[in-house]
């Protein structure tokens, strides 16, 4: 009786957490494999532990090659989009003018859009223009495609930004450059995180817009496709952890910032 | 094309600084702007052109305004149509029945664990998503745990009747494609969903209570209306990607679970028929904003994003 009564209690806390374990196993299963030893060359069953993928995670051809790509590309077109989304950010928030609406949907058209339909165009208009499909295609079509997640971002930021800390600034004589060095960008520089955060994530783990406009260039997550059909090696499972890893220390160290901050400045 | 969407601001001749004032929202969109236009709206009308077209690779394509191109397309292909839309559907709804306990917990129930949820979430984002969809053939492998429990309560006899499932396998079935449908898109939901469930004041599920209002009249009448908004954003957000994906219908599904996406990933990649490829993906950008179209009035929720 009491049993069901507290199941009633906490059932949505129940739902949620099989929600958190469906969410979670994945990452768990592609922890457990990396200690795995496989006999063939198939990576799905488990046969017996080893450390051998851990103490030699660049044992596979090409993979670390094919990581290092993927990291460039990621950086140059978080870089790209954070800078282009900022400014598209601040002037839909901040100015009135005309062709306002067009532009906001201009912007919200490329999250509303399978992305294989805009893979698919982007192949057309380079195959056209005789472009030489690599990097360089790739990087431009992850620029297009996470500048509208950088706006979002941004813009929810700079929306929330109190205008009056600027016209502070400027009364007490400060230059436009800055007001904008010094007040603007620190307050939504938060936003600006968040936005190249998501920029990042989203051109590295990218796969179909970069399947169609890579030519023979092979970034990781291709590489993983390619490696399923012929099979997949340990060393992927130790490259999936250690970023999994690696993303969830970042997130609690800057959790342990902030908190710190917080406690300080209420002192 | 890159002209038009700067127009000069059309004013009377005012003092100069003003007029430089003026322009710098136009300075600040042109480089984003032009980017988008160049690299988003450029291509779909080379790709409109394309569908078009006839030809072949060796000879070189031409316009020649063949439109029965879409009706042949839709007539060989639209198996993979009706299956993306089910599947995107079902996926759909299953990330909502399981993202809203989630958020809502997270949002009302987690107290101090919040942000320890919150990581959880969008943690397994950080694995790359072709990896964390390998790991379903594992965890559905034929044999395996998973596929032992649905088979000893005989979950898979109902499953196998309905035509989700084949025999006593889950891998290379409807099933899996939408469980792996339903797992990669499920942060999408989660995530506009504990936004606006965030935004709710609580004082609100007070008064609900102290007018005598159940809880479940509480949720139906106060809760889930306030957080329609998360609830339009994470159904498209999980929708339009699922509609058009391929890689869940390769990676764990079989020739017979084929979406529309691999159709026009294979059209373009293998075979080479660039027109029907572009007519292909054409149909499919019509389906999605048709229907993200009327979902949106019927829905009543104008200010998204």
């Amino acid at each position: 009786m009491r049993t069901m009564h507290w199941i009633r209690k906490n059932l949505v806390v129940i739902a949620g957490l099989l929600t958190l374990a469906y969410m979670i196993l994945p990452n768990i299963v592609v922890m457990v494999f990396s200690f795995n030893k496989p006999n063939g060359r198939f990576n799905y069953s488990w046969q017996r532990f080893s450390l051998d993928a851990w103490r030699d995670p660049c044992g596979v051809a090409d993979m670390c090659g094919s990581l290092s790509l993927s990291l460039q590309l990621a950086t140059w077109a978080t870089l790209g989009a954070t800078v282009l989304g900022t400014m598209i950010a601040f002037a839909l928030v901040r100015y009135r003018f005309r062709a306002r609406g067009a532009i906001n949907s201009l912007i919200f058209l490329p999250m509303t859009m399978p992305e294989v339909v805009m893979a698919a165009s982007l192949l057309t208009l380079f195959l056209n223009m005789g472009a030489r499909l690599g990097f360089w295609t790739v990087l431009i079509a992850h620029v297009m495609f996470c500048l509208s997640f950088v706006v979002t971002a941004v813009k929810a930021r700079v929306m929330s930004m109190d205008p009056r800390l600027e016209e502070a600034a400027r009364d007490l004589y400060a230059g436009p450059v800055q007001t904008f060095v010094r007040v603007t960008l620190p307050i939504a520089a938060p936003g600006i995180a968040a936005g190249a955060l998501l920029a990042f994530a989203l051109s590295f783990d990218d796969f179909i817009i970069t399947n169609f406009n890579a030519g023979s260039t092979v970034t990781f997550p291709m590489f993983v496709w390619g490696s399923a059909q012929r099979g997949t090696p340990v060393q992927i499972n130790v490259i999936g952890t250690a970023m999994f890893v690696i993303a969830v220390l970042v997130v609690v160290a800057g959790q342990v910032v902030t908190n710190r901050r917080r406690r300080t400045a209420a002192h | 094309m890159t002209k038009e969407e700067a127009p000069p601001a059309p004013e009377l001749p005012v003092r100069k600084a003003s007029t430089r004032k003026r322009l710098v929202p136009y300075w600040l969109l042109l480089p984003g702007i032009i980017w988008l236009l160049v690299f988003f709206a450029l291509p779909l009308l080379y790709q409109a052109s394309t569908s078009v077209q006839t030809g072949s690779l060796e000879k070189g394509f031409e316009v020649t305004w063949h439109f029965r191109t879409y009706w042949d397309a839709f007539q060989e292909y639209w198996p993979q149509f009706v299956r993306s839309l089910l599947y995107a559907g079902t996926a759909t709804l299953l990330c909502l029945l399981l993202g809203y306990p989630l958020a809502y917990m997270i949002a009302f129930r987690a107290g101090r664990w919040r942000n320890l949820a919150l990581v959880l979430v969008i943690a397994p984002f950080f694995t790359s998503f072709l990896i964390r969809t390998l790991a379903w053939k594992t965890i559905l492998a034929d044999g395996g745990p998973v596929v032992d429990v649905l088979n000893t309560l005989h979950v898979l006899d109902v499953t196998s009747w309905l035509g989700w499932t084949e025999g006593d396998r889950v891998l290379a079935t409807p099933m899996a494609v939408v469980c792996g449908l339903t797992y990669n898109f499920l942060p999408f939901m989660i995530l506009p969903l504990y936004t606006s469930l965030e935004r709710i004041d609580g004082r609100l599920h007070e008064a609900a209570r102290d007018l005598y209002a159940s809880p479940a009249t509480t949720f139906r009448k106060v809760t889930f209306p306030l957080s329609m908004p998360g609830v339009v954003s994470g159904t498209l957000l999980t929708f339009i990607p699922a509609s058009g994906d391929y890689v869940n219908a390769e990676l764990l599904g079989s020739t017979d679970t084929k979406m529309v996406g691999n159709v026009i990933q294979s059209q373009f990649l293998r075979v080479l028929d660039y027109p029907t490829a572009a007519a292909l993906s054409f149909i499919l950008m019509a389906i999605v904003l048709v229907m993200v179209t009327v979902y949106i009035r019927r829905a009543g929720t104008e200010d998204l994003v």
